[in-house]
């Protein structure tokens, strides 16, 4: 025991990166997906990863959370082998808004995120059981304060904005006190207002709570400012840096193997030209349209 | 004058089956309703056909022919069916075919059969008189084993309706679930057919879940609204069919529908004051 402690207490000591990935390469059904990629997240840290359609972005992040096998490389997750640390990661699948029809409060859905694979049910009375049942009341509490969704967490969720839906979709992945938070496309289907609004509370997140965070985005611009770093994957390659160290001609030219211009906005958008798109689209989408 | 109502054995018979079912289709049936599955629970329901025709054909009593029929209709629905990602749209096409291959099934043994079949109105439209002890007896087992059932996979199960995806990345078994939720949903269906007939099973499984959903949002309270529902419509159509000429059947699916109708209206008229 005491050795198996001393030798996690050595892997998963408060040094550990978030996520330690060396020359990785995934395959999906004998498909190369991506083929080399290079990548540490510092705990604490908010990185954007970006990359066109069928880049790899949400298998790499499926990777981190044990879901997928590397084909070669090596993959450390808080210090550890990927599926061990499974709970420690608060993850936000690419997805659509709630039905109209949603029959279940806001609250209850952040709620099925700390309890929500438990079998059974919990019977149990006396000081203890209530002392922890308070326990889980203040961290669900906790978890919609952060994400600013106190004002309607006991609407129906079919009923809020896509918004308001992304907030506690993000209090849901919070809620176990996560090092590490995992967002694929949690942008996506927002309104520009939403869009900043979201990527101003991740970086809040990610400053106050401690929580790394890997948000998958396809455009970088509403997430300008709010960044410590990004990830560009293309090519099945990555590269990562700041956003003035990556997003240029001729490191995204390298990455895609072709020319391609990044263009500059007055009020600081980036516009990247000529990228080709990748050859294959994503397979994985679980049947969506 | 209610004291009358325990005198005779097959009146208390009748109350402890009704409320037997109806604690089993109310808890089953808030599921139901969540998932949106009613049709799926209405094809379960009309498996009693080919059910009782079947039982009677091979001679076997009736009630298991009904738990057969439903068990092999919910594995048919369930290796057909691929869950999309989110809610259960591609599905009804698939319980229409298993409803209508059903009904052919029964209607071939009936044939085959010479069309014999005893208490064709029963089967339809149910009754609460003439229930043994036996049946009662196995009535609460098979209620506390299926309501046990689902009690353990209850949260993970409303995870899975709630949100498919993110339960599957939480490591909920989707697929699994939905499984088993079917073979739940079928017991309880077959369980409540005996009592309620194959064509008012909604009165307890859909109708007092759908009203409890509208009153509350809360998971836990409205399970224990609807089956109160339940309980309560169950019993207040037993008594006065007791005292009246019409069959129970019509009193329970009209005191269902009226509280719809009621909760519906009051709502209506909250949300415009």
């Amino acid at each position: 025991m005491t050795t198996r402690a001393q030798a996690q207490g050595t892997r998963e000591g408060p040094l550990s990166a978030a996520v330690e990935i060396e020359r990785a390469a995934i395959r999906l059904g004998g498909r190369p997906i991506v083929s080399d990629v290079t990548l540490t997240v510092a705990r604490g840290e908010f990185v954007a990863v970006l990359g066109p359609n069928g880049a790899g972005k949400s298998t790499l992040m499926r990777a981190i959370l044990g879901l997928v096998g590397l084909a070669s490389g090596s993959l450390a997750v808080l210090g550890a082998a990927p599926a061990q640390t499974r709970n420690q990661i608060g993850y936000l699948p690419q997805r659509h808004g709630f039905g109209e029809g949603t029959r279940i409060r806001g609250i209850d859905l952040v709620r099925l995120g700390l309890d929500g694979d438990r079998w059974g049910i919990s019977i149990a009375l006396g000081s203890r059981a209530r002392q922890k049942r308070r326990a889980e009341r203040r961290l669900i509490e906790d978890a919609i304060a952060l994400v600013g969704a106190a004002a309607y967490a006991q609407r129906p969720i079919g009923e809020l904005s896509g918004g308001e839906q992304q907030r506690l979709l993000i209090a849901q992945a919070l809620v176990r006190r996560p090092k590490l938070l995992i967002l694929d496309e949690p942008l996506d289907g927002l309104d520009l207002p939403n869009q900043s609004a979201v990527a101003a509370l991740v970086k809040r997140i990610s400053t106050e709570a401690g929580v790394a965070v890997l948000l998958v985005a396809h455009d970088v611009n509403p997430l300008l400012g709010y960044l410590d770093r990004v990830v560009y994957l293309a090519g099945g390659r990555a590269l990562a840096g700041t956003v003035e160290e990556v997003i240029t001609a001729p490191k995204l030219s390298w990455l895609y193997g072709a020319p391609v211009e990044v263009l500059k906005a007055a009020d600081g958008r980036l516009v990247v030209v000529g990228a080709p798109e990748a050859p294959h689209v994503h397979s994985h989408r679980h049947g969506d349209p | 004058m209610i004291g009358q109502l325990f005198q005779y054995p097959f009146m208390v018979h009748a109350l402890e089956a009704g409320t037997a079912v109806a604690v089993l289709a109310a808890s089953v049936g808030w599921f139901v309703v969540q998932r949106r599955q009613a049709f799926t629970g209405h094809t379960l329901s009309v498996m009693a056909f080919p059910g009782a025709a079947g039982a009677a054909l091979a001679g076997a009593p009736t009630t298991l022919g009904y738990y057969v029929a439903c068990l092999v209709a919910a594995l048919a629905l369930g290796r057909s069916r691929r869950p999309q990602a989110r809610g259960y749209v591609g599905e009804s096409a698939t319980v229409g075919t298993v409803q209508a291959v059903g009904l052919a099934l029964g209607f071939l043994f009936l044939s085959l059969n010479h069309a014999v079949l005893d208490g064709l109105e029963t089967l339809l439209f149910g009754t609460f008189l003439g229930v043994s002890q036996g049946q009662v007896v196995t009535l609460f087992v098979v209620a506390a084993v299926t309501l046990a059932a689902l009690a353990v996979v209850g949260r993970p199960l409303l995870f899975a309706t709630v949100d498919p995806v993110l339960a599957r990345a939480r490591g909920v078994p989707v697929a699994v679930l939905d499984l088993a939720f079917l073979l739940i949903l079928a017991v309880a269906v077959a369980a409540t057919t005996q009592i309620t007939g194959a064509l008012l099973v909604f009165a307890l499984l859909i109708a007092p879940p759908a009203t409890a959903q509208l009153i509350t949002m809360r998971p836990l309270p409205g399970l224990l609204l609807s089956i109160a529902l339940a309980i309560a419509i169950a019993w207040l159509a037993l008594g006065i069919a007791y005292f009246s000429i019409y069959p129970v059947g019509f009193y329970t699916t009209t005191f269902a529908f009226a509280v719809y109708v009621l909760v519906r209206m009051g709502r209506w008229i909250a949300s415009r004051g």
